[in-house]
């Protein structure tokens, strides 16, 4: 069924803090290990170790440099995986209604036993989160892995996205966006989260959050450890004479 | 966007080939008999094989028949109906005309009707992508129905027609071209709104050192910068050759020239609007 749900009585998503991710790539490790060995087709690499290897990830970290009006550049690391979109193109272009959005929590899906790998809903995603596995050619996305939040048997701590799990510096945030009192929907809203590609009108339900203003000053406190005296007194005013006379 | 081979044949031959069924559903050469069996099977052949070859764009397409399930949100879906809708009432309209029987008016204009849609409805495909901005515009169908009764005319030796028509579709796709590029400037996002991140903003490290699916199918930019010479040839074969050839002395060798020019045209006009076609994803690989 490829029509959307009006609304969905969670909105389950990632924050993702821009200002913390150091680009390590673990969370892109994670998510693959995961999707290989648990639900759904193994996301497979062609010619691993080859010439030109191709293989289907689910999430991939890029790094820009950015300068800004005033000031020196700063790289910043943006992973980018499937947002999770409240009004999501990728669903409603599917002919077959194997792409589809969970209406109790929002996650979008695709099951790969429906799906004829035509490709059309990776064309309709704006941020490229879709990809074509290359040797089950059924298409492959983000589940937010839905085999680890929905499975009772494992611990509480382990029941959230292995690229969350996995993030050694913490700049991978799980929850509910649906809920205003959540400690994601707390945290986008302390630090002014934002959609990507607001123009396509997807209402992203994953934010991320944009790097914290860098220091324009050093200190409060510099103005007080300004030189007392522009001329060197006593022992090393005697020294700066005596080394200039000498010529 | 990836010009796929499979996608280009299909476009283009079951475009002609329910271009010709538009014409010949309408009596447009009032074919019967043995007339009638040539022209129905080039035109099924055509538009047959295309619709089939777009099956071998599927990853899997022994799956095939599930692509007829979600025709409530999908132009896809809403395709693969109304193909088989054209092609059953054709094959319906032809039948008695095959064996001299008689011309039956209401189902050749619904059939008609049915060929039309069908393009529609391949054009909306493309239409409906917001993300690939030169597409998403009502004209994208327009220039597939167009371009589909264009060559209709042309393989149903409609002379007259087909020369006026010539004329308006290869005016059309220079206006559609330029509007398209116009386009393209105005909505494309930035690599600000891509990210949400304010400043000068440059791609420093790719997240893959080879390519994926996604730079593949999407990020495509070999021989854009041809366009402009591309257009011109696309212009000159599939609309201003065979408006020369036909505007010549009949003959039916000129004829055949004529329908050859413009498919060819055509092929070049398809790459052209697959190759074009820039993906918002470029954004985050450095467009
Ligand atoms: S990010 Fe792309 S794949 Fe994910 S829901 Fe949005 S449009 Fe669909
Ligand atoms: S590739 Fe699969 S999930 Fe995507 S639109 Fe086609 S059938 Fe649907
Ligand atoms: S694991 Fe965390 S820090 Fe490393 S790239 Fe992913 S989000 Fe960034």
């Amino acid at each position: 069924m490829t029509d959307l749900p009006e609304t969905t009585e969670r909105k389950l998503g990632l924050v993702i803090d821009l200002d913390i991710c150091v680009g390590c790539h673990a969370c892109v490790t994670a998510c693959k290990g995961w999707n290989t060995e648990n639900y759904g087709a193994p996301l497979a690499d062609d010619d691993a170790y080859g010439e030109e290897p191709v293989g289907a990830f689910l999430n991939r970290v890029h790094s820009f440099e950015v300068t800004p009006e005033s000031g020196p550049a700063q790289l910043v690391h943006f992973p980018r995986s499937c947002l999770h979109c409240d009004d999501a193109p990728c669903v409603t272009v599917c002919p077959t209604g194997a792409s589809w959005k969970r209406a109790e929590d929002g996650i979008v899906l695709v099951n790969e036993d429906e799906c004829i790998g035509c490709g059309l809903c990776a064309w309709a995603c704006p941020y490229g989160a879709r990809e074509m596995d290359p040797s089950a050619q059924v298409m492959k996305k983000c589940t937010l892995c839905v085999d680890r939040i929905d499975n009772e048997n494992l611990d509480p701590i382990d029941r959230e996205p292995a690229c969350v799990r996995t993030c050694p510096t913490g700049a991978r945030h799980f929850g509910d966006l649906g809920d205003p009192e959540s400690a994601v929907s707390q945290l986008v809203e302390e630090r002014g989260g934002m959609d990507l590609m607001p123009e396509q009108g997807t209402k992203p339900v994953n934010k991320y959050l944009p790097p914290r203003p860098k220091d324009e000053e050093i200190d409060v406190l510099a103005p007080l450890l300004a030189p007392v005296a522009d001329e060197p007194r006593g022992f090393l005013g005697w020294l700066d004479k005596a080394l200039e006379r000498m010529g | 966007m990836k010009p796929a081979a499979s996608l280009l044949a299909f476009t283009t031959l079951s475009g002609l080939g329910l271009g010709l069924l538009v014409f010949l559903s309408l009596g447009l050469p009032p074919v019967s008999g043995w007339g009638a069996f040539a022209f129905f099977a080039i035109s099924f052949l055509l538009a047959g094989g295309g619709l089939s070859i777009s099956a071998l764009h599927l990853g899997r397409p022994e799956r095939a028949l599930k692509a007829f399930r979600e025709w409530r949100t999908s132009w896809l879906s809403r395709e693969a109906w109304a193909s088989v809708t054209a092609l059953g009432l054709t094959g319906l309209y032809a039948l008695p005309l095959l064996f001299d029987g008689p011309r039956l008016w209401p189902i050749g204009i619904l059939a008609a009707a049915a060929c039309i849609a069908t393009v529609m409805c391949t054009g909306s495909i493309y239409a409906a992508l917001r993300a690939v901005p030169r597409w998403h515009h009502w004209s994208t169908p327009a220039m597939f129905v167009a371009y589909a009764v264009t060559g209709g005319a042309l393989l149903a030796g409609q002379v007259t027609m087909a020369m006026a028509l010539l004329a308006a579709t290869g005016i059309a796709q220079f206006l559609a071209w330029r509007t398209g590029d116009a386009r393209v400037a105005r909505r494309f996002g930035t690599r600000n709104t891509a990210t949400g991140l304010h400043g000068h903003v440059r791609l420093f490290e790719r997240p893959h050192t080879g390519e994926n699916y996604v730079t593949e199918e999407m990020v495509f930019v070999v021989a854009r910068k041809h366009a402009t010479k591309l257009r011109s040839i696309a212009l000159v074969l599939a609309f201003a050759l065979p408006l020369v050839l036909l505007a010549l002395p009949f003959s039916h060798l000129l004829g055949v020239a004529a329908v050859l020019s413009h498919a060819a045209g055509v092929v070049v006009a398809r790459w052209l609007f697959f190759a074009e076609a820039e993906h918002v994803v470029g954004l985050y690989y450095g467009r």
